[in-house]
């Protein structure tokens, strides 16, 4: 039980030994191309849903708020200017309230 | 599991080069999967999940945001391998702009700065360079955020936001050291090829310091699990810091930049930083308390083969098995509970692969009386920190390591 492993080790080593830093053998890489699914699903329906499909599409999909837990509105508010002031979001600044709206109403603590 | 503690041979160079042979032959489509479902337990209540077949070069994942990709290995992948599969490893990114295309005769990594002189690397030149090789654990800050309580906001990831690979590349140092560092060097910055999708909006960027990025552990590398990264793990080229928290293990990396001053923006700075208190823990609602930056990993474990719920037959033997790592250090040991935390027995650990590996553990229970019992596995790592008892909370949802707990039935 003991020895098994100990020689397949040496055996290892022993098939590794002409790969030494010197003469080194090239691993090849290859090019890429892929698609990615586009993650354009707009918001489910509720009171200001155009504000937020307005507003909150451009840098990640509706998943991203839809996979929250439910806040409550004060920490929906702070999310929303979170994503003015750190991530420079060009929300229309008439859009906000109706923005946390919908986020109460269909992600707010019941 | 084997008893012989005996490090498992490296991945041969010419085993490399026929997986990667193999490994492009797939990338020409995701795989078609029919796509389930799957609850993850949160305490607020279960949160579903599609568990998705459609990303490139990737097997079922949870899906946690389509755009750009938060992927989560499903939890049982952790219980057929130490080693995470490059196609069920878990996927995070912040922009949105990814490159879909990468060309490996036209990829340049630039290594610039506060340097003597500026290098443009082809894949080739860094291919040519001495190779290194390092098992580690990659984890995202927030792995399991969802198990915060109260909630915090973010990627609400159960426990697969987490993975552990063989890593082959070259050595930071020995690219740092080809460019010839200046006195005065205090951080070097790094970044990869993924853009914000407002142009004023931060660059993802990551700095470490010096002296860590010249610790002749933190490398670069082009290969994981023997085979070049999948497109959305990083290809071609990611940092890997081992220890660390997987923010800084920048993906697609093509820009290194070696800073005389402190690295002010927002990733390094403002995002990613935990309460400056033990365990990066406070109260939820206190205020007052000093902001660092995140950074080494704690110890954590999990059983991989016993799920919440099971049912066992009194006074009969069962093995419970599973996985630790001691964060930025080894597993020194691993303690099973089979009566909610009173008594407690060493498990026997697995095959050693290194200190910054997930290291399998297993044991013998019987479970004597009937009813709900609760299984709690507890890691302790080899600079002597132990995985607590109690939840920590932090605003921001990071290093969470309590002591697992899995409630089983007896009857
Ligand atoms: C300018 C780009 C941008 C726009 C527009 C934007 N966000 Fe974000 N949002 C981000 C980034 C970047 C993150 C962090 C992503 C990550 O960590 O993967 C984020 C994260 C989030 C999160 C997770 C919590 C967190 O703080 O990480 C929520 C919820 C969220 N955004 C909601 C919204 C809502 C609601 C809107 C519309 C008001 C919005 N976002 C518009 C960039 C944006």
């Amino acid at each position: 039980m003991v020895r098994v492993p100990l020689t397949i080790a040496c055996a290892m080593s022993v098939a590794l030994a002409p790969f030494g830093a010197q003469t080194q053998s090239r691993l090849s890489l290859e090019s890429v191309n892929v698609d990615l699914p586009p993650g354009d699903d707009l918001f489910p329906d509720g009171p200001g849903v155009d504000a937020i499909n307005n507003n909150c599409l451009a840098c990640h999909s509706a998943d991203m708020v839809l996979s929250q837990p439910p806040f409550p509105r004060a920490q929906w508010d702070a999310v929303a200017h979170k994503m003015l002031t750190a991530y420079k979001a060009p929300i229309d600044p008439k859009d906000v309230n109706a923005i946390v709206d919908y986020l109460a109403s269909v992600k707010g603590v019941k | 599991m084997e008893k012989v503690l005996l490090p498992r041979p490296p991945v041969s160079r010419r085993q490399i080069l026929g997986r990667v042979g193999a490994a492009s032959l797939a990338l020409v489509a995701a795989p078609a999967m029919a796509d389930t479902t799957v609850d993850l337990p949160f305490v607020g209540g279960q949160a579903k999940r599609l568990v998705t077949g459609a990303f490139p070069q990737k097997g079922a994942l949870i899906l946690q945001r389509t755009r750009p990709p938060l992927l989560e290995t499903p939890f049982d992948v952790f219980d057929h391998s130490v080693f995470t599969p490059n196609d069920q490893f878990f996927v995070r990114w912040h922009w949105a702009i990814i490159p879909t295309e990468v060309d490996v005769a036209s990829f340049r990594l630039t290594v610039r700065g506060h340097v003597n002189q500026t290098l443009t690397l082809s894949l080739n030149d860094i291919l040519a360079l001495p190779q290194a090789e390092l098992v580690a654990v990659n984890q995202c800050s927030g792995n399991s955020r969802g198990y915060f309580q109260p909630p915090v906001p973010g990627a609400q990831w159960s426990n697969g936001a987490m993975g552990n690979a063989r890593w082959t590349g070259v050595l930071l140092k020995d690219v740092l050291d080809r460019a010839g560092v200046k006195a005065g060097a205090i951080q070097v910055r790094f970044s990869g090829m993924d853009e914000p999708v407002v142009p004023d909006a931060p660059d993802y960027m990551k700095s470490l310091a010096i002296d860590h990025a010249r610790d002749g552990e933190v490398m670069i590398a082009y290969a994981m699990n023997g085979q070049q990264l999948p497109l959305l793990n990083g290809f071609p080229l990611r940092l890997i810091v081992p220890g660390w928290y997987s923010t800084y293990w920048v993906k697609m990396l093509s820009d290194i930049e070696v800073l005389d001053q402190l690295d002010t923006q927002f990733w390094t700075k403002t995002a990613y930083t935990i309460p400056d208190t033990p365990g990066g823990n406070v109260r939820p609602g206190e205020t007052g308390f000093n902001l660092v930056p995140i950074s080494r990993m704690l110890p954590r474990s999990f059983i991989t083969n016993i799920k919440e719920g099971d049912a066992f037959e009194i006074g009969t033997s069962a093995v419970a098995r599973g996985i630790a790592f001691g964060g930025d250090a080894g597993v020194s040991r691993v303690d099973f509970s089979s009566d909610g935390g009173t008594d407690w027995r060493e498990a026997e650990l697995g095959t050693d692969h290194g200190k910054y590996s997930f290291r399998q553990w297993q044991i013998r229970f019987t479970l004597p009386a009937r009813g709900k019992q609760v299984l709690m596995v507890r890691c302790t790592s080899s600079s002597g920190e132990v995985q607590g008892d109690t939840p920590i909370w932090n605003p921001s949802g990071f290093m969470r390591n309590v002591i697992e707990r899995t409630a089983v039935v007896v009857a």
